[in-house]
């Protein structure tokens, strides 16, 4: 037995790798989405632009405007002197925010009274406004101490410090790369499986296979470790590409790295089975994986946090294995997880893949008909 | 038709240049490729109605060829069907009417007939006499001769030379008097092919037919070898085979190497009342034979007959209905995997992996037999000798020439030396000589006692069985030697000629056993 589900094996790496399209199906998408993600697609808020309209023209006022000046996030920033010119400059989305100094400020500061600035802030681009506001806040929060300690304004106040812990200076660049290593498995896994079937039953092979004493579970499992090994070699390119590339610190144990990722992988490769058993072409076969990935990405947590989402679909992510993955993976990097948290994620993908993996043995066997 | 530019030299088409003026050719063509490009997903009126906007007809003008054309395509009462829907015949039939769109002047015509039933086939033909006869140019490309016997003229070429341009009865004719008929003494055709073609001198052609040899001999050979020989007319493909320089002769080398199958059991493929049904529709219907070992078993019929269902049946592709089908005596729903390992499997268009070289091939297919590393060294050098695919080791399966595919096919399905052999249409679009190779190979195996099973609507390969089940509508109507299907019909007619009664006249049957 172990024979014949050897010499399947080598074959779909023979076809995997004799094919050149297959060939830079493994080599490009790595390179290609490492520059995309890295460089181009970064959710980081730096070079914008913003609008302060100076009511109040003081010492105080120009300290405060200073402070966004002085501040790294903004590139430039429009003084104006009317309403009509501020609001111009939102509107055309020339600015993403626009600070409005009343002209009591530095009154009601001299008088230990409170007082108000208005920030303004497009709302049409919501994740950007939401971190500029927190950017703004800070500068904010950072004048007043200031002021308060140079003798003014002696309202109580807590004070608040900040500090990110694993990853301390909140370098968006190492969650990206990180997520990439679960991602890219993720697509070479589904894809490269669904089509191995796929590409067989379009040129005629699969009858070929199933009328030779290999049984179904033999060509399952032949077929499905080829893939494994190659998503494996995939995720640690991208391991040592974000290590020594990137310089990213790996904190954690690599035997849990290593364990989790062919959990993770056989679940993937699982959905990928299923997915081509279903098909008959290997156009069909891309169409259904990428049904597949769309929305795992989406509801893996990397794009939207979990948390955020409607109760149902916070249910619907326990299916995604992607989702418990990338916390394991994160977690190895970033704070060396112990054994016992990277078990609990574990479990619930290797459900995952039993269940995959089974369903996809059951068509299989029913494809037969 | 400047699809593809030459080298050098000249084309004239219609007496003008295809590729400076193209909006001329195109105008004045009509072109059916290989794969007509029909859209599945449309049906027959949307086809035509889409090839006709292409070629800028007028709804006028569209009206009234449509009319013509489905009336004498016969598919009028299919207008709302989905161009996939439809049989390989049909289809043709809808290819060249859509090609037939605009009144063409020369049509050109790519393989029609390849994938379609004899009487698809011959309806084909028929039409195209028809536009001929109307003074329409056409050009007919096949690799079928006894489709060219048919034509006015024709142009002959083998590895891009030209060996013959004129009529085919004048090359016929050439062969007056070399063509006979052998027969063995004993009824063992096989024997007796294997016998003429092992010393082969003087030899031109020989294959069997029914239960006779087909002898050609060399111009002035008279007598062979004390056989009794009764003339008989030349054939368009003999008068090929004589320019291509005479079939391949000597011993197939599978006759040293091949171990003989030696098994208790009688009958090594039986199928019992074997039914299959996709929802209301039966593609089989009681289907019941027995197999011998040793003999080659035909599965004849027009497409969507139900053979490939019952061929499929028999080597565990497709679960029955209801019955049983047996291989070496075993149920082989019970006992797939040991029932799987007595067969042979050569799928039509020979399943090999193209992206894979000879030699990966080779080690797959030895691999997932079972044989171990040593069976499998021994194994796969015998078969790159006795099928010299040495040569061709490192080159990938697509791009070896088609004898050479076939041949790796067949050593791929020989690895595990099984007792059966299951050929599904293993000639289709060969050439003659390569299938005459084939067929000496099959014969040899068969004489060791290797059980053939090959499903077919290629009338050549219907003679060399021993026994053919003419398959229509999911029954099998007919079952027994080729001569006696064919005595059923009348004295000297053709396999086709045969098929094609045999089928109307279960038709005419059928009509009678209706309640009015």
């Amino acid at each position: 037995m172990w024979n014949r589900i050897f010499a399947l094996m080598i074959k779909e790496f023979h076809s995997i790798w004799r094919d050149p399209r297959s060939r830079a199906l493994i080599f490009l998408p790595p390179l290609v989405q490492l520059c995309i993600f890295a460089f181009a697609a970064t959710m980081e808020v730096k070079n914008i632009d913003m609008v302060i309209w100076d009511q109040d023209k003081t010492y105080y006022s120009r300290e405060l405007s200073e402070r966004f000046q002085n501040s790294v996030w903004f590139r430039k920033i429009y003084y104006v002197q009317d309403e009509s010119h501020f609001l111009r400059l939102l509107e055309s989305q020339k600015v993403m925010m626009g600070m409005n100094i009343q002209n009591n400020f530095s009154r009601n500061i001299k008088a230990s009274k409170k007082a108000e600035v208005q920030l303004i802030f497009d709302g049409r681009q919501t994740n950007v406004s939401q971190i500029l506001s927190g950017y703004a806040t800070e500068i904010v929060n950072q004048y007043q101490k200031d002021v308060f300690l140079s003798g003014f304004n002696d309202l109580p106040r807590v004070d608040i410090r900040t500090r990110n812990w694993f990853n301390t200076s909140l370098m968006y660049l190492h969650y990206t790369v990180v997520s990439l290593v679960a991602t890219l498995a993720m697509i070479a896994g589904t894809i490269l499986t669904a089509l191995s079937v796929a590409r067989e039953r379009e040129i005629g092979t699969f009858d070929q296979l199933i009328v030779s004493p290999l049984r179904p579970f033999e060509i399952l499992i032949g077929k499905t470790i080829p893939p494994l090994v190659i998503a494996t070699i995939i995720a640690t390119f991208m391991l040592l590409m974000a290590v020594f590339a990137f310089g990213i610190p790996f904190s954690g144990s690599l035997w849990l790295f290593y364990l989790s990722t062919l959990v993770f992988l056989l679940s993937i490769v699982g959905i990928g089975l299923f997915v081509s058993s279903l098909c008959k072409t290997q156009q069909q076969a891309i169409l259904g994986s990428f049904i597949f990935q769309m929305p795992a990405m989406l509801m893996s947590g990397y794009i939207a946090p979990i948390e955020n989402m409607p109760v149902f679909f916070q249910y619907l992510t326990y299916a995604n294995p992607i989702r418990f993955y990338l916390v394991i993976v994160k977690g190895l990097f970033f704070k060396n997880m112990p054994w016992n948290v990277v078990f609990e994620n574990l479990a619930p993908m290797f459900v995952m893949a039993l269940i995959m993996l089974y369903c996809a043995y059951w068509v299989f066997k029913r494809n037969l008909d | 038709m400047g699809l593809l530019l030459p080298s050098c030299g000249e084309v004239k088409t219609l007496g003008v240049n295809p590729c400076e003026q193209k909006d001329f050719i195109n105008q004045n063509i009509g072109y059916m490729p290989q794969k007509f490009g029909l859209y599945e997903d449309l049906t027959v009126m949307e086809n035509l109605d889409l090839y006709a906007d292409l070629k800028g007809l007028s709804q006028d003008h569209k009206d009234k060829s449509f009319k013509t054309l489905l009336n004498f395509t016969g598919l009028g009462e299919f207008i709302s069907r989905l161009a996939g829907d439809l049989s390989g015949g049909m289809k043709q039939k809808l290819g060249l009417a859509c090609s037939l769109l605009g009144r063409p002047g020369f049509l050109v015509l790519d393989e029609p007939s390849v994938g379609v039933d004899p009487i698809s086939r011959r309806e084909l033909l028929r039409m195209v006499q028809d536009l001929c006869d109307e003074g329409m140019t056409i050009l007919w490309s096949t690799a079928y001769l006894d489709e060219a016997e048919k034509f006015s003229s024709c142009v002959l070429l083998n590895e891009g030379k030209l060996l013959y341009q004129g009529a085919p009865q004048d090359l016929t004719s050439k062969l007056e008097g070399r063509t006979f008929f052998a027969y063995a003494k004993d009824g063992k055709n096989r024997a007796l092919l294997k016998q003429i073609i092992k010393d082969g001198d003087g030899l031109t052609d020989a294959v069997i037919q029914a239960d006779s040899v087909r002898v050609v001999l060399d111009r002035g050979i008279q007598k062979y070898e004390n056989l009794d020989l009764q003339p008989t007319t030349p054939r368009f493909e003999d008068a090929v085979i004589d320019i291509l320089g005479g079939c391949p002769k000597g011993e197939s080398s599978l006759s040293h190497n091949l171990q003989i199958v030696d098994d208790a059991s009688e009958y090594v493929i039986e199928a019992d009342a074997l039914v299959k049904r996709y929802g209301s529709f039966y593609a089989v219907k009681n289907n019941t034979f027995k197999v011998k070992k040793g003999e080659i078993f035909g599965l004849l019929g027009p497409n969507g007959a139900g053979k490939s269902t019952s061929f499929k049946m028999l080597c565990g592709l497709v679960t029955p209905t209801s019955g049983t089908a047996r291989i070496m005596g075993l149920d082989i729903q019970k006992n797939l995997s040991k029932a799987r390992s007595y067969l042979g499997y050569m799928a039509q268009k020979f399943s090999l992996f193209g992206g894979l070289s000879v030699m990966q091939n080779l080690k797959f297919f030895s691999g997932i037999y079972g044989l171990n590393i040593w069976e499998q060294r021994d194994k796969i050098n015998q078969m790159v000798d006795i099928f010299d695919l040495k040569p061709y080791l490192g080159h990938n399966a697509d791009e070896l020439p088609l004898g050479f595919k076939q041949r790796l096919a067949l050593s791929c399905a020989l690895m595990h030396n099984p007792p059966i052999l299951f050929l599904d249409e293993p000639t289709s679009g060969v050439d003659p000589l390569t299938r005459r190779d084939f067929w000496n190979h099959i014969n040899t195996l068969v004489e060791k006692g290797v059980t053939v099973m090959v499903t077919t609507h290629f009338m050549d390969e219907a003679e060399y069985c021993d026994r053919i089940s003419l398959f229509y509508r999911g029954e099998a109507i007919e079952t027994g030697t080729p001569s006696e299907l064919k005595n059923k019909v009348s004295k000297d007619c053709t396999m086709e000629e045969a098929f094609i009664a045999l089928i109307e006249k279960y038709d005419r049957q059928k009509i009678q056993r209706m309640p009015a």
